[in-house]
């Protein structure tokens, strides 16, 4: 179990209690937390659950995979700490972690 | 009535166009009562993974719900599962229950989806024979998945390919058979058609095209073998048909709204009848960006739909129409579809196939149209950018992999 913090683009924060082997974006969706569509359900097909990881967190979050970076080079306002959610997966590590949503998907 | 004044809405199917017209109707500020009736008995779920990763058993039902149960208590939202709709009085604006029951509807939402295509031979009712579509459909397949096993695909479409690598990964014997002279034959082009039968068969998969099936025999009522027209014995424990969808447009149409292969919808996925819209495997719709309509039998289209309904139910603006796209997932390939290659020119790869990341763009009066990406995500992000725009494009630079396709995609929108 994790608690993760999900923040939107205008400051409200919601922590929410994550299942491990969960992915940050079905703990985001199952809770209706705004700023992630999610379209292709965790495929990693579509570039719409982009958020920003707390840097502390980044290197707890896991790899990136090659086709993840390369989804990401064409989603909107890309950080350093730009990851697809659905490609992060939930573990005791990740206790405490804060995620930012973008403002939109598109 | 004005938009934004109704009360009552009536959404009939719990599929991905279901589940996107809720939560938007609810995003958008939609306080009215809100039903849902869908006829399967599960809670509205996502149906790529059936084909894909639940029916390796490597993801658990729950998983696959769009949202949880305490989401519709949450949101007022009645459910009633496991209910059929029989019939739409539209003068008196209901929908008949198959209890007896009625619903009262200002707005009523058809997400009706589709069903499998009947296979019209003799045997197709044995037991051990399945179709893929439904939560049900992969419970009575799965206890057969058994390595060792033999298992016959009718249909070289994406759901008997995706299946025959999730079998032929779970060890069983997989032999597909295809009608048409190539796999993939309804979708896509040449190219992309022998590069994956070539893997199919690299994987240890039997695939024979342009094949007709006879008929299936049965032994005490179970499946043995499917027996094409030329003779051939195919000996099976199981036997999955996958030869394609038919949009359940019936109660619509026994209630004279107009459909034609699906039920015909505007551009905000009303249909003939201005209480009534239509959204997903169901309709048939303006195709915006190539100058047609037609049915989209897609995850995205179905979100699309439901997104276009509930803003006009709203009185909301347009949501944008996005360039249609698709994935498939086979082995350890992902393909992403941007467009619709139907009635191209010219193709161009970009890649080499032998490397198992190449794209095959589709181009129609030098304009792009699709792109089929296999492993390929900045090709398949840059055409739906490209398909969008209309830009006039010169093949030669699609192909030139010196340039990133994000360099290509902005010079063209410049």
């Amino acid at each position: 179990m994790a608690k993760i913090t999900f923040i939107s683009h205008n400051g409200t924060e919601r922590t929410l209690e994550a299942r491990n082997g969960m992915s940050v974006m079905e703990v985001a969706v199952n809770n209706s937390v705004p700023g992630i569509d999610a379209d292709c359900g965790g495929a990693c097909a579509c570039a719409t659950c982009h958020v920003y990881v707390d840097p502390a967190f980044l290197a707890l979050a896991g790899e990136q995979q090659e086709m993840e970076k390369s989804m990401l080079d064409f989603a909107e306002n890309v950080k350093p700490n730009s990851r697809l959610s659905c490609q992060i997966k939930v573990t005791d590590a990740l206790d405490g972690l804060r995620v930012t949503t973008p403002e939109s998907q598109h | 009535m004005p938009a934004g004044e109704a009360q009552r809405i009536v959404i009939v199917g719990g599929g991905q166009a279901a589940a996107q017209a809720l939560q938007s109707l609810r995003q958008g500020g939609f306080t009215g009562s809100l039903t849902l009736v869908g006829d399967e008995a599960a809670l509205p779920y996502q149906r790529p993974p059936l084909s894909k990763g639940y029916m390796k058993g490597e993801v658990e039902q729950e998983r696959l719900y769009f949202k949880p149960s305490a989401w519709y208590d949450d949101q007022n939202i009645e459910l009633l599962l496991g209910t059929h709709v029989t019939k739409i009085h539209r003068a008196s604006r209901q929908v008949q229950l198959g209890d007896g029951g009625h619903l009262t509807y200002d707005y009523l939402i058809l997400a009706t989806g589709s069903r499998p295509r009947p296979l019209p031979v003799r045997g197709a009712d044995l037991g051990g024979v399945h179709d893929l579509r439904t939560l049900a459909d992969v419970e009575r397949l799965k206890p057969g998945m058994v390595a060792g096993r033999r298992i016959v695909i009718i249909g070289a479409g994406y759901i008997g390919l995706e299946a025959a690598a999730v079998a032929r990964q779970t060890g069983l014997e997989v032999t597909v058979i295809e009608m048409a002279p190539r796999v993939l034959a309804r979708v896509t082009s040449p190219v992309l058609s022998e590069f994956y039968a070539a893997e199919h068969r690299r994987q240890g998969v039997t695939i024979l095209t342009g094949v007709q099936l006879s008929h299936l025999e049965g032994i005490d009522g179970q499946v043995s073998a499917a027996v094409l027209a030329d003779g051939t014995r195919l000996p099976a424990d199981l036997v999955l048909s996958g030869i394609g969808i038919l949009p359940n447009e019936d109660l619509a149409k026994d209630a004279g709204i107009a459909c034609s292969n699906g039920i015909l919808v505007d551009r905000d996925a009303r249909t003939s009848d201005p209480h009534v819209f239509a959204a997903g495997d169901c309709a048939s719709r303006p195709l915006v960006h190539f100058g047609r309509s037609g049915r989209l039998e897609s995850v995205h289209n179905a979100i699309e739909q439901g997104k276009l309904v509930a803003a006009a139910i709203l009185g909301l603006p347009r949501p944008v129409e996005d360039c249609p796209w698709f994935w498939s997932d086979q082995y350890d390939l992902k393909l992403q579809i941007a467009g619709l290659s139907q009635g191209y020119d010219t193709h161009v790869i970009r890649g080499d196939p032998a490397s198992r990341r190449f794209a095959v763009f589709y181009l129609k009066n030098a304009t792009l149209i699709a792109v089929d990406a296999v492993n390929s995500p900045a090709e398949f992000l840059a055409s739906k950018k490209l398909v969008m725009s209309g830009a006039k494009l010169a093949p030669g630079a699609l192909i030139d992999t010196s340039t990133p396709m994000k360099d290509i995609a902005a010079q063209a929108a410049a």
